[in-house]
């Protein structure tokens, strides 16, 4: 072997062997034992603080408001929503009190009118309802009943409501197309409202006999739209050509 | 009123109430009748077995009613940046109009919730989507991680050690969710954890824990009986960017297309 | 976070809120950059030693010098934008063989000791000796620790250290396409970026490395013979004219391949892709890359250098108004492919990952990742080739000569050699 190649592998052996030896001493502990990574790592992590007590932890002492909670419309809104982090408290509940949030700030989260909540979802315009007023001085959000049962649909229908208003069918009655259960309003998701069930009931104003106004477009229903009911293709909130 | 008095007897009553009526008061009087929730979760931690679970989500999108919560939840929960530009999960707004055109956002994540729109004309339709790490059972993240700081946990759970990453940033990169950050005080990369301090304590994660309508439905994916079992059953499933084939384990009820 | 701020203002669509901070910075810019001109000057080396192009004899060592100074910088921009750099020795230490990233250390490792300072090594081994027998002092040392205390000058040895040369050389430029195109493959194997996201990302980088590698061989050729007021071998910088017109050929090729590719595939993604360039890159991309970087070189090349008509350009030039023209187009290309690295590591994240938003990219003037220390970077290089020419001068009148009687004839190829050749080109 040529003198210059053993002395070149001499010197990369001293540097092989330097790298593995600095590997040996620099791998971390856990390095490995349960995948490509410090296993001590998950255990860091595990022992992070907890500030969420959950909701469990508080009806420990506050039982009372915890059993009503449980049985309103509130019911899947934890304690901690409204109330904060609370893992603090229940370690020294009387050092650490948590905030009660009796402004008028904290409900319109949830409840300000937005379209693009669900339908059916409780909102109303923090601008026109009950302005000034602390929310609180009528609603118990421990026991979210409405002061009345709302007597306009828009209440939690907002977006139908508003959509109507400024719709051809802005004269029109919610009533006059849905029968709505006295039962929906108290537990909605269970008794549904009713939509017309025939094409005759559109035709009370639209068909070409109807006895209605002159303004009003009239279709032919003998030659018009088949087999379907008459909002299977109109959406009767917003009809054409507004 | 009505409100306040039931607060202030609630506070008074509290402690003979609880040991009154709540079952769990047998326990608490073993840990030694001062109700202590960190005793619980320590005895639940210390048996907990990783290899016996795997975790995954569920998203209701139809419930979300944007209220930010649980951006909120999980800022504090997790010590993330109160700056706008660091998430470890955050709520969109969707507004698809008639001609089918869309548009986007996230204000400050909606952690203040969102403000009043000003298209409302027009609209077809609108919804909220809550965003967070998805927990892929294939992650880029963990693929391009050049030293293995961050990895996947035995129950399925994407971490990152801190104390390890070398804060190259490839894996956020490679994340096509936009999940990670780089903390700009540990200079490391961050994410969603699904809380993995508290689920290893058989709690629930802190966005999961305040959503208010129950649109998060968090799970073992290994449980045959749970709300996240009966949501898989019952709903029809959709994952984000399913053609990247990440596999991700965060599962979207009536996802819209538009959702990206 | 005022900058944060800042840039949230000029958002245009909709980003996902974690993408307001652009991750990647000038620094990474740099990386690709300087590792393109490491490749690329390495091919052109090759070239002298293995195929032979004896026109380019004047920059072979020069090359090699150029390559090695580029290397050693490399990294220091990686290094510099780690948010924990005193962490990166970890690359070594549990490397994840999943992470095109974590390749990155053994890749360079390779490269550095095995092709570059091995092949200068052989190469300089018999002027090192003899150098160091006529000199004093530090440079006399220096020369002496670096021969490993081989003194050997028989014949055998020194054939032994042109076949060695010769063989590493082989090895290295599968080496030099490794080192690049896996450059290329960091970004190309990122499946979320659809910008990124291309087979051909690695071989496009690969020719763009090769064509920067030969603009810089050819500037450098001729500010170097000027400062050493020597005379400029016409023969061998219109050959390289030659090979960098033809480079960049195939370099624009591709890049025009991909364009249209992309273009009729359109998938989910050309909505945004196309206001990328239509915006924000509008500048860095149609007219610094693609016009000024490509097109107009491309066309001065054409027309000046023997590249298409060896015997007789197509405009016969007097050889200092060729010089210049040369001078220009090569600059041009440098700025070109610095634009391109540009436009891939920058534009790569001006657009949001849910295809709906651009964001923009606002340079640091001074700070850790600003243009200062970039430039910085950049200048570094030519520090060190400075010093690596004082040490070991690569000019051919500066190479020492055993007495007559021992050389042998260079450059003539063994018939096995020529087949593994054959094969590796």
């Amino acid at each position: 072997m040529p003198k210059q190649l053993s002395r070149l592998i001499i010197v990369f052996a001293v540097l092989a062997g330097g790298m593995l030896f600095a590997r040996h001493r620099l791998l971390p502990k856990t390095f490995g034992e349960r995948g490509h990574y410090r296993a001590a790592a998950v255990t860091t992590i595990q022992n992070l603080p907890v500030k969420y007590a959950g909701r469990e932890v508080c009806a420990g002492c506050h039982a009372e408001i915890a059993a009503m909670h449980s049985e309103n419309r509130h019911q899947s809104v934890s304690c901690e929503v409204c109330h904060g982090p609370a893992a603090a408290h229940t370690e020294s509940p009387t050092e650490v009190q948590l905030p009660k949030p009796n402004k008028r700030a904290g409900c319109p989260l949830c409840h300000r009118y937005d379209p693009s909540r669900p339908t059916g979802f409780p909102q109303i315009d923090p601008q026109t309802h009950n302005p000034m007023k602390p929310c609180i001085t009528c609603h118990n959000p421990h026991r979210p009943e409405t002061p009345h049962v709302p007597g306009e649909c828009g209440a939690c229908h907002g977006e139908i409501a508003r959509t109507k208003a400024v719709s051809r069918h802005a004269g029109l009655d919610c009533n006059q197309c849905h029968n709505a259960p006295v039962k929906h309003k108290i537990t909605p998701r269970e008794v549904r409202p009713e939509k017309p069930r025939t094409r005759a009931f559109c035709a009370k104003c639209h068909g070409s006999d109807a006895n209605s106004p002159k303004e009003i477009p009239r279709i032919n229903l003998e030659t018009h739209g088949g087999r379907y009911l008459c909002w299977q293709c109109h959406y009767p909130h917003m009809p054409e050509g507004v | 009123m009505e409100g306040r008095e039931d607060r202030k007897q609630a506070g008074m009553k509290s402690r003979r109430d609880f040991l009154r009526t709540w079952p769990a008061a047998g326990l608490a009087l073993l840990v030694g009748l001062k109700f202590k929730a960190v005793e619980l979760w320590a005895a639940a931690e210390a048996a907990y077995n990783p290899r016996e679970h795997r975790y995954g989500m569920g998203i209701d999108v139809a419930k979300c009613i944007g209220c930010g919560r649980c951006v909120e939840a999980c800022k504090n929960e997790n010590d993330v940046p109160r700056e706008p530009f660091y998430f470890r999960t955050w709520v969109e707004r969707y507004f698809i109009n008639g001609s089918g055109e869309t548009t986007v956002d996230s204000p400050n994540g909606g952690i203040e919730g969102f403000p009043p729109t000003t298209q409302e004309k027009g609209i077809l339709r609108t919804f909220f989507v809550p965003k967070l790490c998805n927990h892929c059972d294939d992650p880029p993240c963990v693929q391009v991680c050049p030293v293995g700081a961050t990895f996947s946990t035995e129950d399925g759970v994407i971490l990152v050690d801190k104390d390890y990453c070398v804060g190259c940033r490839y894996c956020v990169q490679a994340c096509p969710y936009g999940a990670r950050f780089v903390d700009p005080r540990t200079k490391t990369a961050e994410k969603c954890t699904f809380c993995y301090h508290r689920i290893t304590k058989g709690m629930q994660p802190a966005c999961v824990e305040v959503c208010p309508t129950g649109a998060r439905v968090f799970g073992d994916l290994k449980q045959r009986s749970s709300p996240l079992a009966r949501f898989q059953r019952f709903r029809k499933l959709h994952t984000l960017k399913p053609h990247l084939n990440t596999k991700p384990k965060v599962f979207y009820a009536d996802l819209d297309e538009e959702v990206r | 976070m005022e900058p944060l701020a800042e840039i949230l203002k000029q958002v245009s669509g909709y980003i996902y809120p974690n993408e307001v901070e652009l991750h990647w910075s000038i620094l990474i810019v740099l990386y690709p950059y300087l590792t393109g001109l490491v490749a690329g000057a390495f091919i052109l080396a090759s070239l002298v030693r293995v195929f032979n192009v004896k026109e380019l004899q004047p920059t072979y060592r020069l090359s090699l010098l150029a390559a090695l100074a580029f290397l050693i910088v490399a990294p220091l921009p990686l290094l510099a934008h780690l948010g924990h750099p005193e962490r990166a020795f970890e690359m070594f230490l549990t490397p994840n063989v999943h992470s095109a990233m974590a390749m990155f250390g053994f890749v360079y490792a390779w490269y550095l000791t095995v092709v570059l300072l091995l092949e200068i090594w052989f190469d300089y081994r018999k002027d090192m000796i003899l150098w160091s027998e006529q000199e004093t002092g530090l440079r006399r040392w220096i020369h002496r620790i670096l021969t490993l205390g081989v003194f050997d000058l028989t014949e055998k040895a020194l054939r032994f250290d042109r076949n060695a040369g010769r063989i590493i050389t082989i090895v290295g430029i599968p080496s030099a396409f490794l080192l690049h195109g896996y450059v290329g493959f960091i970004f190309g194997s990122v499946k979320a970026n659809p910008w990124w996201s291309s087979v051909l990302m690695p071989i496009v980088f690969l020719f763009s490395a090769i064509v920067s590698g030969i603009a810089l061989m050819l500037l450098l050729y001729m500010f170097t013979t000027l400062i050493r007021s020597k005379q400029i071998d016409m023969i061998c910088l219109d050959k390289l004219a030659s090979f960098l017109f033809y480079a960049l050929i195939v370099d624009f090729s591709l890049e025009m391949l991909d364009f249209i590719h992309r273009l009729y595939e359109a998938e989910e993604s050309i909505r945004i892709l196309g206001q990328l360039v239509a915006s924000r890159l509008f500048i860095s991309l149609v007219i610094v890359q693609a016009l000024m970087g490509t097109i107009i070189p491309l066309i001065l090349l054409a027309l000046v250098s023997p590249a298409l008509h060896p015997r007789r350009p197509l405009l016969k030039l007097p050889d200092e108004l060729r010089r210049m023209l040369y001078l220009g187009a090569a600059t041009l290309i440098q700025i070109g492919i610095f634009s391109t690295r540009w436009n891939v590591v920058i534009g790569g994240q001006l657009f949001s990952k849910s295809l709906r938003g651009l964001t923009v990219y606002k340079m640091q003037l001074l700070g850790g990742e600003g243009l200062f220390v970039a430039g910085l970077l950049l200048m570094l290089p030519f520090v060190i080739l400075f010093v690596l020419i004082k040490l070991l001068p690569p000019w051919l009148d500066a190479e020492a000569h055993v007495p007559a009687e021992e050389i042998e004839p260079e450059g003539v190829l063994q018939p096995e050699e020529a087949a593994v050749i054959a094969t590796e080109a």
